[in-house]
């Protein structure tokens, strides 16, 4: 378990340095404002930061554009923009369920079968709540629980939907622009935070050991996705 | 059906390892219950799901084999499930009503003593999860616990060190805690409490009648 020192090596505390300088970048103010924190991979010169302006504009495009392609999978069952997505998420999925301890065969069948339910599920997609990677990973989650767990998922109610069918446009690019900036955060955070996170998706860390290890940036994690959730409380008024 | 403000919520790690997919079935329950009552818990778990979107994201890609395109472009020609709709919230809200298999007017309840009743609901065996039926004015014996559990309330209230817990407070007990749960006066109450170990009491009557309970 990761020991927390007080003083400048302290993770969670450059972290939160970091997210901090984050959330005073209003999300429609992205563009306009210097890039401030830089991306712990290869692509992003660390001294200039450049680069990061960049790379949040493409994360924010992709994610868009998946998007569109759901919708387009919804009103013309078009196989293109299936494809597309396919070759994007499949091989993510399949990983995924690997990582939470599928073996090959069975990665790759319900790899495909999470893809099948994307494609008839397409209309139940809402933009306003979700961005496409979030959709992806319920379905893959629920296929784990099904295939690998062999468990039942309750699933909670939906909510019960206000006479506005069509979300907001604002309301959806904003939902889709904090997706990708919370991507990015998850990208920044020191490697053995980020490693954490990652392994409680995984089932790696059961839930007592999520409530017991301290290192897991549960409060930077919050603070990151703070105006996603206000978001979301607005659009549920 | 949300009527009191909701007040005791669901830990961030309960709704994370929910959203992980990591929750032994019979704490899913509790969790998914609540959550239709709660737009707090609604919130902070959609974003935990965004979490998992950027975790898949940044998956290292492993190839599908050859054909898998092609493979599952032929399954989605098969036609898709044929989607049932879910039964609308009474007493008990949707996710609660499928594992009882109707709302509160269905629930098979056996008596435990003391006008206590209870209905263990069929889950996954890593934990387990019941109905609780206590008259109003009705206490369930001093106990402390071995594991962690999550009591939910759908009716009436009850009260304990920790305060007053009404419909849709969740009060998530660990071993630290050790509590007199005292069933309010006004009504009757209904909780869906999930454990995942067995409860320990501190009296000798109710030590001799927990394997009976089952709990």
């Amino acid at each position: 378990m990761e020991k927390n020192f007080l003083g400048e090596c302290d993770p969670p505390r450059q972290a939160m340095r970091i997210l901090n300088m984050f959330e005073q970048t209003k999300p429609c103010e992205d563009f306009a404002s210097p890039p401030v924190a830089v991306r712990a991979r290869g692509v992003v010169d660390r001294k200039s930061g450049v680069g990061s302006e960049k790379l949040r504009s493409n994360a924010k495009a992709r994610a868009d554009e998946w998007v569109d392609h759901v919708i387009r999978i919804r009103d013309a069952q078009d196989q293109a923009a299936f494809a597309e997505l396919f070759r994007h998420f499949a091989p993510r999925v399949k990983a995924f369920l690997m990582r939470s301890g599928a073996d090959a065969s069975l990665a790759e069948e319900c790899a495909q079968e999470v893809m099948v339910t994307l494609w008839h599920k397409a209309h139940m997609f809402d933009p306003g709540r979700a961005s496409v990677a979030t959709w992806v990973f319920t379905i893959a989650r629920n296929k784990k629980i099904d295939a690998l767990r062999k468990q039942k998922r309750p699933e909670p109610e939906d909510l019960p939907w206000g006479p506005e069918a069509e979300p907001d446009q604002e309301d959806l690019l904003t939902l889709q622009q904090e997706t990708s900036a919370l991507g990015q955060a998850l990208a920044e955070l020191p490697e053995k935070q980020r490693n954490l996170v990652e392994r409680a998706y995984f089932g790696d860390l059961s839930h007592s050991e999520i409530a017991a290890e301290t290192g897991l940036p549960l409060g930077t994690i919050k603070s990151r996705i703070r105006l996603a959730l206000d978001r979301l409380r607005h659009s549920m008024k | 059906m949300t009527t009191e403000k909701i007040k005791h919520h669901l830990t961030d790690e309960l709704l994370m390892a929910y959203s992980a997919g990591t929750l032994p079935e019979a704490f899913s329950l509790v969790v998914a219950t609540h959550v239709s009552l709660c737009d707090d818990c609604r919130a902070q778990l959609a974003s935990f799901d965004t979490v998992g979107g950027a975790v898949l994201e940044e998956c290292a890609e492993t190839a599908m084999s050859a054909g898998a395109l092609e493979a599952t472009m032929a399954r989605i020609m098969q036609g898709g499930p044929v989607a049932k709709p879910r039964k609308p919230s009474g007493v008990f809200p949707a996710p609660l009503q499928e594992y009882v298999g109707g709302d509160l007017g269905a629930v098979k309840w056996k008596p435990v003593g003391m006008g206590v009743r209870q209905a263990i609901l069929p889950t996954s065996e890593d934990a387990s999860v019941r109905l609780l039926y206590i008259p109003a004015g009705c206490a369930v014996p001093d106990h402390g616990h071995r594991g962690t559990e999550l009591t939910l309330v759908l009716q009436g209230a009850f009260l304990d060190e920790d305060g007053r817990f009404a419909r849709g407070d969740v009060e998530v007990a660990d071993e630290e805690l050790e509590h007199t749960p005292v069933a309010d006066i006004g009504e009757d109450c209904i909780c869906l409490a999930a454990t995942d170990a067995p409860l320990k009491f501190r009296g000798l009557m109710p030590r001799l009648a927990q394997p009976f309970l089952k709990i």
